[in-house]
Parts: structure tokens; sequence; C-alpha cells
């Protein structure tokens, strides 16, 4: 069974039940019920009209809903009725829900769990496994953020902006248990750049694409990370290169840059170097400087260092690195690297072993103390010099 | 979007403002406590924000690996361990603000008089397993 293709008909679902006048947050139960039995269903009885089954289904639930409801009397004349027909849902009502489950009233965490739900089609369980959270947790996190949304009404255009975000944060989770979510943030973030003309959804888009097309390559069989440099180039998807490259080249040909692009403008420049040697530094250095310019985001701050020490040599680097603030958690690894390039192999060692101990996470720990070992390693050998 | 474990000692960490043992507190303050608790757990579901939540038994043993062939060594309990585990709460929220804000909130549970206990929780964040995709 195609569940990409199952999720992707969820919003339109849900909005033609929200037109046939179902509250969101009961449409969206119902929606969120038929996708379940679709789930169960589908995969020995497939259904000729995918969309026809999934709307009869969910306009059912939510009569058995309403039925149960404790405002039963009020709404029983309308459990007789048959789902009306209805206009086919516009790709503006898709827009809508983007931006009510993306609403700034909500926490990120709840915007991106009724995200995933109800325009991603994703279950409560599945977004409660990728988490890894109690999926009773998701359910209440799911509908917390329905009842903060529920007095918002549909019909005016929300904030690009906010959407955006919330698809960066699904992005940077990556691929967890059973659902990618790396893979699911794209999706979205594709179909909300076919609904809206905005730059900066096609400079995400671009983004996203540019640092999918090096999954492959970013992590060793053992699980253990692989730095930028010391990838194998020959395992980045090619066609993905090709296609972030072009949106982003359309997105800045209009010359409305925002964060996106320039990130993305970053990352199809490494994309575009054949071997690490031959990477354009000098411009990403300028790309920093815009995101720095548009931001002002110490992280910015800190990359940029990294390119200056690329671009300028290692002293040049350190001397960017001097001006950025020091309590972010990777500074100390930027400042181990730059030590490190510079020949400085005992501070080095030292910075990684520091850096390693305030690593945010597993992945990157490992890879800090094993850049630590390895040089203790060699200034043991070669009795503290540098060899 | 972060997991935090607010830790819970029997014994380890600074002392409490209101430092009655529950042994001396009344059967009432007793179970003033445990609701206090069990609330704190059901409006964290309520929430979203709420993992796991799980109590110790103040003994255990120290085991370790004897080599080859060989059952594993068994010792202890130890009476003299400085640092001992109560038990704990695992909490997943927005960040590190709203970790310590709920922490507080635990830490105020009632003890001796119905007074707060104002203990000291320790908060600490879970490594994640990977960094963020954009992050590279």
């Amino acid at each position: 069974m195609d569940e990409a293709l199952l999720r992707s008909l969820t919003p339109g679902v849900l909005t033609a039940l929200v037109r046939r006048g179902a509250d969101f947050a009961a449409a969206e139960d119902a929606v969120q019920d038929a996708l379940v039995e679709a789930l169960r269903v589908w995969p020995a009885d497939p259904p000729r009209d995918a969309k026809g089954w999934l709307t009869t289904v969910a306009w059912r639930k939510f009569l058995d809903a309403a039925r149960s409801d404790s405002a039963r009397r009020r709404r029983e004349d309308r459990a007789g009725e048959e789902p009306a027909p209805g206009p086919a849902p516009a790709a503006d009502d898709t827009l809508q829900l983007y931006f009510l489950c993306a609403h700034p009233s909500l926490t990120p965490s709840s915007a991106v769990a009724l995200t995933l739900r109800a325009v991603g089609g994703l279950t409560t369980r599945q977004i409660a496994r990728a988490y890894l959270v109690p999926e009773a947790t998701m359910a209440q996190r799911i509908s917390r953020a329905k009842r903060t949304v529920s007095g918002v009404r549909l019909d005016r255009p929300g904030d690009v902006a906010t959407v955006l975000r919330v698809l960066y944060l699904v992005f940077n989770e990556g691929y967890s248990g059973d659902v990618d979510l790396a893979a699911e943030a794209i999706r979205l973030t594709r179909q909300l750049s076919a609904y809206t003309d905005h730059p900066e959804a096609a400079g995400l888009l671009a983004l996203m694409l540019l640092h999918h097309a090096r999954r492959a390559a970013r992590t060793a069989p053992d699980g253990s990370l692989v730095p930028l440099a010391e990838q194998d180039r020959g395992r980045w998807d090619t066609a993905l290169i090709a296609e972030g490259t072009g949106i982003l080249q359309a997105a800045l040909a209009r010359d409305r840059l925002g964060e996106y692009q320039a990130q993305a403008a970053v990352a199809a420049l490494h994309a575009d170097a054949r071997t690490a040697a031959e990477t354009d530094w000098v411009q990403i250095v300028e790309w920093y400087d815009e995101l720095v310019r548009l931001t002002d985001s110490p992280v910015a701050l800190l990359n940029r260092a990294v390119a200056v020490g690329e671009a300028d040599g290692p002293r040049a680097g350190l001397a960017a690195l001097a001006s950025v603030d020091d309590s972010l958690p990777r500074h100390t690894a930027v400042a181990a690297y730059l030590h490190e390039r510079d020949g400085d192999l005992a501070g080095a060692a030292r910075l990684y072993a520091e850096a390693a101990r305030k690593a945010p996470n597993l992945a990157e720990r490992n890879h800090l103390n094993r850049r630590a070992a390895r040089l203790n390693t060699r200034l043991r050998k070669t009795g503290g010099r540098p060899d | 979007m972060a997991k935090y474990l607010l830790l819970k000692h029997y014994r380890g960490a600074p002392a409490a403002v209101n430092d009655v043992p529950m042994d001396q507190w009344t059967p009432e303050e007793v179970s003033a406590h445990i609701r206090y608790m069990n609330d704190f757990a059901a409006r964290l579901e309520k929430t979203g924000e709420f993992v796991d939540g799980q109590a110790l038994a103040p003994e255990g043993a120290w085991v370790r690996y004897d080599g080859e062939g060989r059952p594993p060594v068994t010792d202890g309990p130890f009476a003299e361990t400085k640092d001992l585990i109560a038990g704990w709460m695992i909490i997943d929220v927005d960040g590190y603000d709203r970790a310590v804000e709920l922490a507080g909130e635990l830490s105020a549970a009632p003890g001796a008089g119905g007074r707060p206990i104002h203990e000291w929780l320790e908060v600490r964040p879970f490594l994640t397993a990977k960094p963020a995709v954009t992050g590279e």
C-alpha cells in the first residue's frame, strides 16, 4: 500500500469535512480514524477511488462521534444526511491548514505534532514513535494543540515564516524508527511551495533537498558521523542536488533573499565541489555574512568562523571565533578544529575532549572523543611534537 | 522537544529546606505528598509532556563481569554510597526553561507540616542520538 499517497490525501479530506460544516477538531479526529482504518483495510482490499473512500469513511466517523457526543440532540438532524458532494477543496484550503497547524499561539512541539497529523496524515502512534514519547502523551499534545487553535478561523492568510520554521524542525529530526521525518518534511515543504510562491518556501525546499542528498554519505556503516570533508562524494545523490540547485537558483533570481535561501546557497556550494579541497570557501563566507545580516544568529556566526578558517587560514578563523558567544554548544568543537588546523595538536586534543563533554548528542560526542583520542595517540608516538 | 530527566535523590543532593524524613510526618502528610506527585504526573500527561516516571528501591547491588564462563560477581549493598537515586521523571518539553519550571513545581511537593519540601532535584538533559540534519 502506498502510504505516501494515503497521507497526501489527508489535507483535502480534512478540508472537505470542514467545508461540510464539521468543526476543525472533530473533523481532524474523524480523518485520523479513517486513516487508521485505511491502514488496516486497504492492504487486503484497496479502494478504486482512494480519496472518495477516505472522505466517505471520515464523514461517517464524524457523524458517529457527533451522535455519541453530549450535544447529540442538536446534531441529530445532521446525522441522517448522506455526505453532500461539495466543491473540490481548493489549494487555498490546504494552505490555510498549514497556517492553522503552525499558528503562533502553539508551542513548537505542539505545532510540529499537529502539522504532522492534520497536514501530514501520520497517525498519533507514528508521531509518538518518531519523537520517542508514549502514544498517550502525543495524543494529549495534539488534542491540546487543537483546543488552542479552536477559536482561529480558517479564512485569513497566516504567516508563511511560522510554517517554514515548523517544517525546518521536522526535517532536522531526520530519521528515527519507522517514520522518516526528513522525507516527510520534504514532502510537506514541496506541497507547500506548490501552494505559495514565497521564495523562502522554495529556499527551504532547496535546503532540505541539498542536505538530504548527502544523507547516505553522512554516516559510516557503524553509525558514526562522517564529517563533510571526509564524505565519499560519489555517494551524494546527484538528482536531488540538481533539483535543489535548480529550485534555489529560481528563488534567488527573484531577489528576495531570506535565511533559508542563504543556508541553501551554502549547501549548494558544498554540493558543487567535486572534492573537499575544491570548496569555494570565499563564497561560503559571503553567504554566511548575508545570513548573519539576515538573522543575527550566533550559530551563523559560529559557522562563519569555520568558513573563515578554511578561506583565510586557521588563525583568521580563530580571530573570527573570538567574537562568537562561547556558550554555544559547538563553540569548543570549532575551536578544537581550528587549533588542530593551526598545528597546535595538544591544545586541539584538550579542546576536543572538552567539546565531547559538552556535545548535545551521542554521535557528536563519539566523534569528538575519537578525534581527541587520535591526536593524543599521535602525540604519544611523537613525544609531543607535531609529526 | 527535548527530553530531561528530573532526578530525585535519597542521598547525595544538597539538604532540602523542609528536611524532615518521611517517617516523621503524619500519615495525612504522607498521603498529601503522594497525591501531589500523582497529580503532577497526571497533569503532565494532559499537557503532552510526560514520558516516564519510576521510583527505585533504596538498596541494590553492584555487579560486574568476572571472566569467561564465570558468573558475574555481585557485591553490596554498600551503606556508605554517597549518592542514592530515589526515582525519576522523564519529561519531553520545549526547552530548558520549561524543564526548570516543572522541576521547581515538583520540588514544591508538601512534606512535614504540609509545607513544601523545597528538595533539590537534579535536571539532566538527554543526549539525542544524532545531530540535527542541517547542523553539518
